[in-house]
């Protein structure tokens, strides 16, 4: 507890007034801490515009969010209405339903390139393991909130996107038939299931994801942001213990992020305004025909920021379980030769493969009931959320002695590369009907996918490491 | 240096790779589309010709639920209430209903096998790989043919076995569809579609039909968002202010950290 303070007599009415507040809460400190003393390294380039602009994001889709359940009817024979009578009856309903259907594609494009900024840098390495895990929470929240909010319009692709994808769950043995009826809480997505998303999509997702935001936040100006250099500007302090590297993050930061909120506006109004439906990316054309349980679209395909994963999901077949097995033997048999694990280390490897062998159908063969395994469907499932849990480890998966991709070797460029063209062809591939040639480049982007990851402790290490320097590159303007 | 190249080809190759999504879509196949004449969509005497057929062959049928008679006060087509009322209402409608229809559902199912779909947003929800929604409904329209096998006595080339019949057979008249009997690859008869061929006239030459086709999907592509037109002119002003705004915080930016060294 600080000391209770007494402004001068002759103190203006300002001083006074937060003087009193400042007795009472820490308004000044926390402003002090958070803007006007958070030192930041001063070599931030672009890509450090996408977590102001994924906060930004948050706010317009809470803002518009709000006026949204002001006329939307959660209900499944007026929903397709009330958006509809948003769009032409509410004055200017159409620009606040733009926005956050705009926002939504928007809220993942910076949040892609938000966590693409943590790979090239390495900003979930050590201290920064939490920043990076809150951060993959609040990706999964959104991924909840996204699905859960794409039901709301009752269209055809809202209805059928999440009858697919709730079906998934089903694949889990044992609960999965209880759990997914849970979930829709009818035996198909119905009336029932449109009210529990919008309940989880304006109450319970967004209240989760605004204390993790708090939390990401805090736990950053704990340890101080990384930079494009991956070095440590606390290391290096002057007489008044402030940073040699760092500057106040307000003003120099907060006009340096007017910069990138304004050009993010341009971009994002010219699709609000000029083209909505972004050529059916944003907003499909199936989805503006009303849900019909009885009518199935010849094609479902989820919103484009998850077909990477969903990719991942098809590319699960039988086929695809055979590399697998085959994956886990090899990797088995290498950790007992190569690994220096005890007795107890060697069992646990030894039942855990041959329980994951069985589960992937190894035994398949023998026609045994209870020997079968778990079909390829729940695997998938596996896969899937394999792909997105795989990120919270990123910070103990990166062994590379250095953080920032400037001091790795050429090849680690090429590595992230590949990653990159990996993902966004897994996207790609998600949009299309599946064919045989689509589901083996799949399976190939599957594998790349988790390789990436998976190998990482290894080849993150390889290679011939350039000298870090001491303090950060930096051009003045 | 070398790290901002980095940098500029990672961000083309996304650009590039974003833009080859474009064809993400181009898989539905079926005919060819025509393409709708969108200057329609912004000549308020066609909006209001197709608004005028609409309400006389569509909204016996289908209705337009989600849309209000007096949306028609908008700039794009410039009715008063006293035209709509006039020109357009039944007797008891008012100006602030919905476009709604008086045929009973159940009756509409018993007829056609499907209630007529609502029409309000259906130009948006049928664009796909062939063109936009209009196009589509550009070429519905004109693509009914005689088919005695068909309940109606009517077929469609881009939506086989519909429902609806050709409800503007006595504007266009009559055609067949042409088939020829060809040499597959195997050596196999196929039974190849040549094309629509007119058989009895209507009361419009076909130049007509297709233009007054063009006005009524121009309606109907207003009416699936009657704020489009508005939503764009808005916007470039919208665009204008942002780019004059974002000069000033590039300089605003500038005037503070020239003393960062």
């Amino acid at each position: 507890m600080s000391e209770f303070k007494v402004a001068p007599a002759n103190a203006s009415t300002g001083v006074k007034l937060m003087t009193w507040v400042d007795n009472r809460f820490p308004a000044t400190k926390l402003w002090k801490e958070h803007a006007s003393e958070y030192y930041a390294p001063k070599n931030f380039n672009f890509w450090y515009f996408f977590g102001i602009l994924a906060t930004l994001v948050l706010v317009i889709q809470i803002v518009t969010g709000i006026f949204l359940v002001m006329h939307y009817k959660p209900d499944a024979t007026l929903a397709f209405a009330s958006v509809e009578y948003i769009m032409r009856d509410v004055p200017w309903g159409w620009l606040v339903r733009y926005m956050h259907s705009t926002g939504a594609s928007a809220f993942f494009i910076v949040v892609y390139l938000h966590m693409f900024r943590g790979f090239l840098y390495g900003s979930y390495r050590k201290p920064r393991e939490l920043v990076w895990i809150f951060g993959c929470a609040i990706f999964l929240c959104l991924m909840g909130e996204a699905f859960m909010g794409y039901l709301l319009p009752w269209g055809q692709m809202s209805y059928w996107g999440a009858q697919v994808i709730v079906n998934l769950f089903s694949a889990i043995p044992f609960v999965g038939p209880d759990l997914s009826l849970m979930i829709r809480g009818d035996y198909v997505v119905s009336d029932a299931t449109l009210n529990r998303f919008f309940s989880f999509h304006v109450i319970a997702i967004p209240l989760i994801l605004l204390g993790l935001v708090v939390a990401h936040i805090i736990a950053l100006h704990e340890v101080g942001s990384n930079n494009p250099d991956g070095v440590e500007i606390k290391a290096n302090k002057d007489a008044n213990g402030i940073p040699r590297d760092g500057i106040p993050f307000h003003p120099y930061y907060s006009v340096h992020d007017m910069m990138g909120v304004v050009a993010f506006l341009i971009l994002f109004s010219a699709v609000v305004f000029l083209a909505p439906e972004m050529g059916g990316y944003f907003l499909e054309a199936n989805n503006f025909i009303p849900a019909d349980s009885l009518k199935t679209p010849p094609h479902i395909a989820p919103v484009w920021y998850f077909t990477p994963f969903y990719s991942m999901l098809r590319a699960t077949t039988d086929d695809m379980l055979v590399w697998f097995r085959l994956i886990v033997a090899v990797s088995a048999v290498l950790a007992l030769w190569k690994g220096r694990f005890g007795a107890l280390g060697k069992l646990l490897i030894v039942v855990g493969a041959l329980l994951a062998l069985v589960g992937m159908g190894a035994l398949k063969f023998t026609g045994v009931q209870a020997l079968s395994g778990c079909d390829a469907k729940f695997w998938g499932v596996l896969v899937m959320g394999g792909s997105v849990v795989i990120l919270f480890f990123m910070p103990w998966l990166d062994k590379s002695p250095v953080k920032s991709i400037r001091y790795r070797p050429g090849w680690h460029k090429a590595v992230y590369g590949v990653f990159v063209i990996t993902f966004l062809i897994l996207g790609w591939l998600g949009i299309q009907p599946p064919d045989p040639l689509k589901t083996a480049v799949a399976q190939v982007g599957t594998l790349i996918y988790f390789g990436f990851f998976l190998l990482m402790p290894w080849w993150s290490q390889m290679g011939t490491f350039k000298p870090v320097p001491d303090r950060v590159t930096f051009h003045a303007h | 240096m070398h790290q901002d190249t980095l940098m500029k080809r990672l961000i083309a190759s996304l650009v590039v790779a974003f833009s080859l999504c474009g064809a993400a879509f181009a898989q539905e196949g079926g005919p060819a589309w025509d393409k709708f004449p969108v200057e329609r969509l912004t000549d308020r005497a066609a909006l209001q010709h197709g608004a005028k057929l609409f309400v006389n062959y569509c909204l016996n049928c289908h209705q337009a639920a989600y849309m209000r008679y007096n949306r028609l006060h908008d700039p794009e087509i410039g009715l008063t209430d006293d035209q709509i009322k006039s020109n357009l209402l039944f007797a008891g409608d008012k100006v602030g209903d919905l476009m709604k229809t008086s045929l009973d559902p159940k009756d509409a199912k018993a007829f056609f096998g499907t209630v007529p779909p609502d029409l309000s947003v259906i130009a948006r929800s049928r664009s796909g790989a062939n063109g936009t929604g209009a196009d589509y409904l550009y070429t519905y329209l004109r693509s009914f043919y005689r088919d005695e096998t068909r309940p109606t006595g009517w077929n469609n080339r881009v939506f086989p076995n519909v429902g609806m019949p050709h409800v503007l057979w006595e504007l266009q008249g009559t055609q067949r569809a042409v088939f020829e009997d060809e040499k597959g690859e195997g050596g196999q008869v196929e039974h190849v579609f040549k094309g629509l061929k007119l058989e009895t006239p209507g009361t419009l030459s076909p130049a007509d039909y297709n233009a007054d086709v063009a006005d009524l999907v121009a309606y109907l592509q207003w009416m699936s968002e009657p704020v489009q037109n508005f939503r764009v002119r808005l916007g470039v002003w919208v665009l204008i202010f942002l780019a004059f705004f974002w000069v000033i915080s590039w300089r605003l930016n500038a005037a503070y950290w020239k003393d960062v060294n």
